[in-house]
């Protein structure tokens, strides 16, 4: 009898140990090391500082915040605070934040914490471009700690779509010595080897468990390789190396969509978008009849609909992209003004516009009302294949309205120096990589004052009935709480776009990556980190972690 | 001429012959795009596909070597010609005007001309049509790449200068520029051959390295360079055979040149 039971409980052990080896995520806390690619060396490893995409990636997966971006939903969502209330002057926000959650070194997290990463952030010595965005008038930033787990902060000035600005600031320790190195986020930077690799370790105190009270994150560990070679990456990747590539080019996802399409991650239109624009700028050393031309709304919208923007995303991104819009692409599910439509290719329409301004053809060629043959550079950066290619493609199009189109690459310090001090351009072709889904984040460009209006920048007063009206609809947005509001500005901005085409907007690429087999619980998205926006409940499948 | 030379040369003048009939060979010309078959494989219409935006490719290869073909002789020419009137005569002024003109050289060398280049590029005027654009990118790699070869002329003519015949054509009273022109040029035209000759696979090399960079010649006009730039992130070439023909054809002939060399002349 004795020896019967024994045997039966020898078995249920057995059972009890067959079903934790061979049980999927439900029990994987042991879920192994993630790896993928850094494209550049990470400059910073203090929250605050973050201004490039290497430092980005490693603060998404250390910080802690108080409330986040839900990269798939694109709702905001509570973190470290409960609940937080904006008020209805838009110039504060109070935090209720949860209770009994530690740093990484164990330090407690309480309200003093928010204070201190609120006063560093906003120190102007320290020079944060996260805290830039923050910086919404004259006067200090207040903080006021009503309990320990409950603080308001106040800024001098209305600041629209504050709560979401907050995604952005991991929350720093007040007390911990290690300073920056406690973190409240998933994992912690374990080990650093400069120009090879970041080890980023399981943060044992994260607060955040799953369905099944299991703490996450489920990952050992992650290795991040700086590797800015993309060729390698997708090599290392295809020989099971890497699990994950964030983001790849047309050509390489279809080459992998070609053998394993179950790895290649299509998740549709971005927020980035490509455009061009002509120069405006009154001192620029171009002639002056050029000048006429390019501040002519009829020549800039009759450029728009000889470009075939079909045949861009077609050709160019292998069908991975979709003509643009405007400003905003129709990934940003909010935003986005639905009244508009891409302007289809018409180059009949667009002779019409040019004829309307004195323009005429002549042997073939195009010339203006004053004699001078239409031609013009287009500068981009070099070693962008496709943006040399679209610009290629451009020159095609516009050369059979009888336009010629020089087509200019340059390296990008000279390019960057030519189209933001010297003026010294014609038309230009680059990218706007958008990670923020808010409009306020697109106030240097709109305004006409701004730095980064790109045609037109740093005007004393609009010079254009119509930028004036911009810079208007976009203080008005930006300086209430309404949502409702807020939105009717902006889509009226976008409609001022379309009709005047200061930005020729040219196609939103898709956001495209791919994920090994060997991750489960991967959904790629349109916002960054496309990847690993969930790398809290990401692991690996039992061989890939027999196997590491 | 030996066997291997004498076949070198006919690679040489059948490659240039080709290139100078692109016009007949392939009549789609190199700008056109088929945009209905971008990055197609070889066909009957198409001889070696067509590249990314749909242009063919055949027709690409043939006007890139005309042009890498035809220019970076060119270049080769305004290069030797400056090395010749550098080196050369300081060579033959010898004393303080050798030392000046080779510490100037070293300079020169020393400078990182890729850089140089870039910038150099970077300052040119914008609206500049692709024709013109390949020949200001050629003048600029000639009147950049004297350097090595005037070093080279510098030495040799520094030899002629003590030479007995040059020893006995100033007893006799020669000076001067015809002293220079007269007896020490025509002495160094084996060394200026060679260092033509060598100069011309170098620039070809050269615009390719700035093609690579997307910074030689102009869109749409094609080089060995933009040609060669299409293999970047080429990962099978199994399958992709056909896009290798720009990079065969850069072997075949700097192959051709370098057996071309190999003669006398260069060893000299």
């Amino acid at each position: 009898m004795n020896y019967r039971r024994a045997f039966l409980r020898l078995l249920a052990g057995y059972a009890l140990l067959f079903l934790i080896l061979t049980s999927g995520s439900a029990f994987a806390q042991n879920g192994g090391e993630l790896r993928f690619c850094l494209r550049s060396e990470p400059k910073t490893f203090d929250p605050l500082l973050v201004d490039d995409d290497s430092s980005l990636s490693i603060r998404y997966l250390t910080g802690g915040v108080l409330v986040r971006v839900n990269r798939h939903t694109q709702e905001l969502e509570p973190e470290l605070a409960e609940s937080w209330k904006v008020s209805q002057d838009g110039k504060q926000i109070t935090f209720k934040l949860r209770r009994g959650i530690s740093f990484s070194d164990g330090t407690q997290f309480f309200a003093d914490d928010v204070a201190f990463t609120m006063q560093r952030l906003m120190d102007p010595a320290l020079h944060s471009s996260t805290g830039d965005a923050f910086r919404s008038g004259s006067g200090a930033v207040s903080t006021k700690i009503i309990a320990p787990d409950q603080i308001s902060v106040t800024f001098p000035a209305p600041l629209a779509g504050l709560d979401r600005l907050f995604d952005q600031v991991a929350i720093m320790s007040a007390r911990s010595p290690k300073k920056e190195a406690a973190v409240l986020g998933p994992f912690m930077v374990a080990e650093y080897k400069a120009g090879s690799s970041v080890l980023l370790r399981r943060n044992p105190n994260y607060w955040k468990k799953d369905s099944h009270g299991r703490r996450l994150p489920y990952l050992d560990s992650i290795r991040l390789d700086i590797q800015p070679n993309r060729d390698v990456e997708m090599l290392r990747f295809k020989r099971g190396e890497l699990d994950l590539i964030n983001v790849i080019d047309s050509d390489y996802f279809d080459r992998l969509a070609a053998t394993s399409p179950q790895l290649a991650h299509d998740a549709g239109p971005s927020l980035d978008s490509d455009f061009m624009w002509f120069n405006q700028v009154a001192s620029a050393p171009i002639p002056e009849y050029k000048r006429a031309w390019f501040r002519s709304t009829n020549f800039r919208r009759a450029i728009s609909q000889a470009i075939n923007r079909d045949d861009l995303s077609r050709v160019v991104f292998n069908g991975h992209a979709q003509p643009a819009v405007g400003p905003v692409s129709p990934a940003n599910k909010f935003w986005f003004n639905s009244r508009l439509k891409a302007e289809p290719y018409r180059p009949d329409a667009a002779r019409q516009r040019l004829q309307a301004d004195g323009f005429h053809l002549q042997n073939g060629a195009l010339f203006d009302k004053e004699g001078n043959p239409v031609e013009f550079s287009i500068v981009t950066n070099a070693g962008n294949k496709p943006r040399e290619r679209m610009a290629v493609m451009v020159q095609e199009d516009l050369g059979k309205l009888g336009i010629k189109v020089n087509v200019v690459t340059l390296d990008f310090p000279s390019l960057i120096e030519r189209i933001s001090q010297k003026f010294n351009y014609e038309a230009a072709m680059l990218g706007f990589r958008n990670v923020d889904l808010d409009p306020n984040g697109q106030m240097n460009i709109w305004l006409s004052s701004a730095e980064d209006h790109a045609w037109n920048p740093q005007q004393k007063s609009p010079e254009t009935a119509w930028e004036a009206e911009i810079d208007r609809l976009m203080r008005a947005q930006a300086s209430t709480a309404d949502p409702k509001k807020r939105k009717e500005s902006f889509d009226r901005v976008q409609e001022i776009v379309a009709e005047q085409a200061p930005f020729i907007y040219l196609v939103n690429q898709n956001a495209l990556s791919a994920v090994s087999s060997a991750v489960e619980g991967a959904n790629p998205g349109i916002l960054s980190p496309q990847t690993f926006w969930n790398a809290e409940r990401l692991t690996l499948n039992a061989s890939a972690r027999a196997s590491r | 001429m030996n066997a291997a030379r004498k076949l070198a040369c006919v690679v040489v003048l059948a490659v240039c012959a080709v290139s100078l009939a692109a016009n007949w060979l392939a009549p789609a010309g190199y700008a056109k795009q088929f945009r209905e078959a971008p990055s197609a494989p070889p066909s009957r219409q198409h001889l070696l596909g067509t590249d990314e935006v749909g242009r063919d490719r055949f027709a690409r290869v043939l006007y890139g070597t005309r042009i890498s073909l035809l220019l970076a002789p060119a270049a080769a020419l305004v290069s030797t010609a400056l090395a010749a009137l550098i080196g050369g005569l300081a060579g033959y002024l010898g004393g303080i005007w050798l030392r000046l003109a080779r510490g100037f050289t070293d300079l020169f060398l020393s400078l990182p001309w890729l850089f140089l280049l870039i910038a150099v590029r970077a300052l040119l005027p914008l609206n500049t049509s692709p024709l013109v654009s390949v020949l200001i990118t050629f003048l600029i790699l000639g009147l950049l790449g004297w350097a090595a070869s005037a070093r080279v002329l510098s030495t040799s003519a520094d030899a002629l200068r003590n030479s007995d015949f040059v020893l006995q054509a100033r007893a006799s009273g020669l000076h001067g520029p015809r002293l220079f022109f007269v007896h020490v040029l025509p002495n160094l035209k084996p060394v200026l051959y060679a260092q033509f000759w060598i100069s011309i696979p170098v620039f070809i090399l050269a615009e390719a390295n700035l093609g690579i960079l997307g910074l030689g010649v102009a869109e749409p006009l094609p080089s060995w360079g933009s040609l060669l730039r299409e293999l970047e992130g080429m990962i099978s070439f199994r399958e992709e055979w056909w896009r290798l023909a720009p990079l065969l054809l850069l072997i075949v002939v700097m192959t051709s040149f370098q057996t071309l060399l190999s003669n006398e002349e260069v060893t000299a």
